[in-house]
């Protein structure tokens, strides 16, 4: 499928997020001709998400701090606008032997589907939450952190009036603070890592000061306007009349039951990355450790076991915004080499420095916010853990007791876990805590859920480019 | 009952739309997942156990926002709610379809 | 240490077959062990579409098809659990006056095995099947037929078989087969075990050619990947399950509401590591021209099908024979082997019969139902 050497195809980007811009600027700049693919119609991924035109709010007010890099990011394209070919609004639903399949509607709302090959392909995929569910969580009114954040960027909403933000991760506090500044009420930011561990990173996070002095402004500020902060609480349960949320219940690092009164809750534990395209494009993947989660196997530059693929950004492991811009670039860079054009080496030794500062950094952050141990242990058996299915952990405690299945693809047949519209992304690392647990084995020995093609819903209605008398690149 | 609450650009020329058969006022430029639950408490329910539902991840992911759109006289399609911008005059649902058709039994 | 296990009976593969015969011939009073590469019902027979279907068999097949159904009418006592198994009723259409004809000829042909066939008309479709689109002119209904979830009911044969007190040896590919005068010895290293037994039975599916290699055999079996696709859950709207007269698509709608429909080939996963070798892949993946010729068909056979979205395909890894049937029976050249494989992708309604037919193969060197169709030697230079 490839074409010879001699004729390289453009090279793709997936994901027009800090890394997928950065990484098509970058080739630009060296005279390539990429195709940048993203599903949003504006660049800036969801950490710079831009707003539908007509809104009329500055960065600053959006991005704060992060302003002048949000706006770095959405204007970088536009001085290569003959070079860059950015398809909008177009889902890669599939990789199949060195070519993707795209799938974008037309001006009348035709799904088509096109087929473009590559030989080589630098996947920025991003991140959503890292979500661990609670009894209630599918209540109308609960969203992830990264949700609540959006509603406030892109829409100018808020999840609620008077708001808790819940789990662990630094973006509680990022959005507490958003919320707060935006008129909600924030009625708590309840934390489940002990404050202890934020200590115990310290050394770690001075690899960023100046994000480690943001991160304390937000909690001071929160602080000084009177928002309750806890840590190393148990959350317990979302509660209300049906359909709805009135009070988050939990227990105080002393042990002590609580209850929050709030109409809206943001969720989340940190990021996880989207990995399901590494997954089809055929690269190996190992287990993290700091994680808890499978990633692509790729070395410092971003090249995956697949030659020509390249991750970046979130999707390769979280590690932040900048790592992202600084990983965008450098995976390009590494793609410039592999096709023998001549790089400006300093910048790389710059590069990876950076880079594996903002990793040291990350490692830190995921000290300072744990996922909570034994959170598998003590849930009910009514408890919905795949939101699409409505698979309770009673299900799968009898499916371990009837079938015992050590990886989670044996779980997902017999249960249906992860076989839902959203392909896991939702309750994969959920599901994995809870075999791990159920069957006394580590998580990192139950292997991951294999994505299938389309990774998103397709409309049924999808026809091929060709019939659609479109032509096919 | 609404359930998401506006903060800003609250300026924005109106769209009208039908949620459910009753028209609707929304803000150009809301997705359709805005347009709903600032005037509704509920995008969809679930097919399995009718409870409501309102989106989650806001950025494409959860795949829980899908709701039924049509446009004008055009067909019933399915659209992600979090990611697809409102359009003047949409019709949006809340609920299943009505089955396409039903089963008779044998004469 | 190797371990090293003694049966009656050593049972290769766990698929729906393995699991029905480890099950009967334990009924039957005989040792069974089942090795299986993987785990139970995790191949082909747990990712199949799931139809529980008679009518379409050629009439040499209905014997055995017909035993099957018998049994499936019992499975929740069989196997401890009603693995979504529904008569639904099997429709199969026909898009042309030709394909009508066809099955008309059909249902003529097989009229003296019971399957009570209705053949229906364009007005009798439009009545009461009024969810298919304009493209059938008519059809052949099999009340009785039906379908089930394949991932749930094939592990639960093995599973029945192991509370029967056969022993099942899940995540055992066979790495070595050597035969003796007291029978077969089959190893799996990465298992750690040898079995012996004065009999074996060969249902390693898709794997099962490379095992007849193994012991010198040869069974013409090529590897194939059958692609299906299924819908987000939707309100009911369809419930037959439906086929099509020619092939191309069949469909079915869970109870759940999702729309669960195959047709058309996915291709092999590749192999992870140096893997150079003949052997099928543990995966196979849909393939993209495929799946949307897939969709197409789906949606001008239910036109309700257009406003949905499709949230997942994938494909399997069965074998096919040359002439679609399947190899059931003796092997031509060792004493005390069987083979049971080439379910050409239509084994999962006949998988439990093909179970019983075997432990009667086993226990008595006969079978009441007749398998001439299904002869290992069948492919051989005529008599």
């Amino acid at each position: 499928m490839n074409s010879p050497v001699s004729t390289p195809l453009r090279p793709v980007i997936i994901g027009a997020g800090p890394a997928g811009v950065r990484a098509a600027v970058t080739l630009a700049a060296a005279g390539l001709r990429p195709i940048l693919i993203d599903e949003a119609a504006r660049p800036g991924g969801q950490i710079y998400r831009q707003p539908p035109a007509g809104m009329t709010r500055p960065p600053e007010a959006l991005y704060g701090f992060e302003a002048a890099k949000a706006r770095a990011i959405h204007t970088a394209l536009a001085p290569y606008a003959g070079q860059i070919e950015h398809r909008t609004d177009t889902l890669v639903w599939n990789i199949e032997r060195g070519a993707l399949d795209l799938m974008h509607r037309t001006a009348d709302g035709q799904p088509v589907s096109t087929v473009l090959p590559y030989d080589s392909l630098i996947l920025a995929t991003g991140a959503t939450d890292r979500i661990l569910p609670l009894p209630g969580w599918t209540r109308p009114g609960v969203y992830t952190l990264g949700g609540a954040q959006i509603a406030l960027k892109a829409q100018g909403c808020g999840i609620g009036q008077r708001v808790v933000f819940a789990g662990t991760g630094p973006l509680l506090y990022l959005i507490a603070y958003q919320y707060a500044k935006a008129g909600a009420t924030v009625a708590a930011v309840l934390d489940t890592a002990p404050f202890a561990n934020r200590i115990r990173a310290l050394p770690g996070l001075l690899n960023c000061p100046d994000t480690l002095l943001k991160g304390l402004y937000y909690t001071a500020w929160l602080t000084l306007h009177g928002v309750p902060l806890h840590s190393g609480v148990i959350l317990r349960e979302v509660a209300g009349p049906e359909g709805a949320v009135s009070a988050l219940h939990w227990r105080d690092s002393h042990g002590q039951d609580r209850e929050t009164a709030c109409d809206g809750i943001g969720l989340g534990y940190g990021l996880r990355s989207e990995t399901q395209l590494a997954d089809l494009a055929g690269c190996s993947f190992s287990f993290n450790d700091l994680h808890r989660v499978w990633l692509p196997d790729r070395d410092a530059a971003g090249r995956t076991s697949v030659t020509g693929v390249y991750v970046a950004g979130d999707g390769a492991g979280i590690a932040g915004a900048d790592a992202a811009e600084a990983a965008g670039e450098r995976a390009a860079l590494a793609l410039l080499q592999d096709r023998g054009l001549s790089v400006d080496t300093a910048r790389i030794t710059v590069l990876d420095r950076r880079i594996a500062r903002f990793r040291r950094f990350s490692a830190a952050l995921w000290t300072a916010f744990p996922v909570p141990a034994g959170w598998a242990q003590d849930l009910p058996d009514s408890m919905t853990l795949c939101r699409c299915e409505e698979i309770t952990v009673g299900t799968l405690r009898r499916t371990v007791q009837a079938d015992a299945p050590t990886e989670l693809n044996r779980l997902k047949a017999l249960s249906r876990i992860g076989m839902g519209r959203c392909q896991g992304r939702m309750c994969g690392v959920a599901a994995a805590e809870v075999l791990a647990h159920e069957t006394g084995r580590p998580v990192s020995a139950i292997a991951r859920l294999r994505p299938q093609p389309p990774i998103k819903p397709l409309p049924a209605a999808t026809i091929p480019a060709d019939t659609a008398g479109e032509a096919t690149p | 009952m609404s359930l998401l609450v506006r903060y800003a650009e609250q300026s924005r020329p109106p769209l009208r739309f039908f949620l459910d058969g009753q028209p609707q006022t929304a803000l150009s430029g809301d997705t359709l997942l805005t347009a709903i639950l600032t005037c509704a408490n509920r995008l969809r329910q679930s097919e399995f156990t009718g409870e409501n539902r309102a989106g989650f991840c806001l950025m494409g992911a959860c795949q829980d926002c899908w709701v039924q759109v049509r446009r004008g006289n055009g067909p019933v399609e399915r659209l992600r709610a979090c990611s697809t911008l409102l359009e003047d005059g949409m019709s949006l649902s809340t609920s299943p379809a009505a089955p396409p058709v039903m089963t008779g039994d044998l004469p | 240490m190797t371990r090293h296990l003694r049966a009656d009976v050593v049972i290769v593969g766990g698929g729906i077959v393995g699991g029905s015969a480890a099950l009967f011939l334990r009924q039957a009073g005989a040792s069974v062990i089942l090795m299986e590469r993987d785990r139970p019902g995790s191949r082909a027979s747990g990712v199949n579409y799931g139809g529980v279907r008679r009518q379409g068999r050629p009439p040499e097949h209905l014997p055995l098809s017909q035993r099957a159904h018998a049994l499936w009418a019992s499975l929740e006592s069989l196997i401890g659990e009603d693995g979504e198994y529904v008569r639904s009723g099997h429709l199969k259409l026909a898009r042309s006056a030709t394909d009508m004809a066809s099955l008309e000829a059909y249902a003529a042909r097989v009229e003296n095995f019971g399957l009570g066939l209705r053949l229906l008309d364009a007005a009798d479709l439009r009545r009461l099947y009024p969810m298919v689109g304009d493209s059938a002119v008519g059809g052949s209904l099999c009340p009785e037929d039906g379908h089930a979830n394949p991932r749930l009911v094939s592990p639960a044969f093995s599973r029945a078989a192991a509370a029967a007190g056969a022993t099942i040896l899940d995540q055992s590919p066979v790495s070595d087969v050597r035969i003796t005068t007291e029978g077969f010895h089959i190893t799996s290293a990465q298992a750690d075990v040898t079995v012996s037994a004065p009999v074996m039975i060969n249902c390693a599916g898709a794997w099962a050619g490379e095992l007849a290699a193994r012991m010198g055999e040869t069974l013409p079996i090529a590897v194939i990947h059958p692609l299906m696709a299924v819908t987000e859950p939707l309100p009911h709207f369809l419930d037959v399950s439906i086929g099509v007269e020619g092939g191309g698509i069949y469909g079915r709608q869970v109870e759940r509401g999702n729309f669960v429909f195959g047709g058309g080939r996915g291709f092999a996963h590749p192999k992870a590591g140096a893997a150079t070798d003949s052997t099928p892949p543990d995966y196979a993946r849909p393939e993209r021209h495929a799946a949307l010729r897939l969709l197409a068909q789906g949606t001008g056979l239910f036109p309700a099908l257009q406003g949905c979205t499709i949230i997942r395909s994938w494909s399997g890894v069965e074998a096919e024979t040359p002439d679609h049937a399947p190899i059931i029976g003796p092997s031509r050249i060792h004493p005390g082997l069987f083979h049971a494989c080439g379910f050409s992708g239509a084994g999962f309604q006949i998988g439990p019969a093909v179970g019983a037919v075997l432990a009667d193969l086993v226990t008595t060197g006969r079978s009441v139902t007749p398998l001439d169709a299904f002869r290992p030697d069948r492919f051989s230079s005529p008599a």
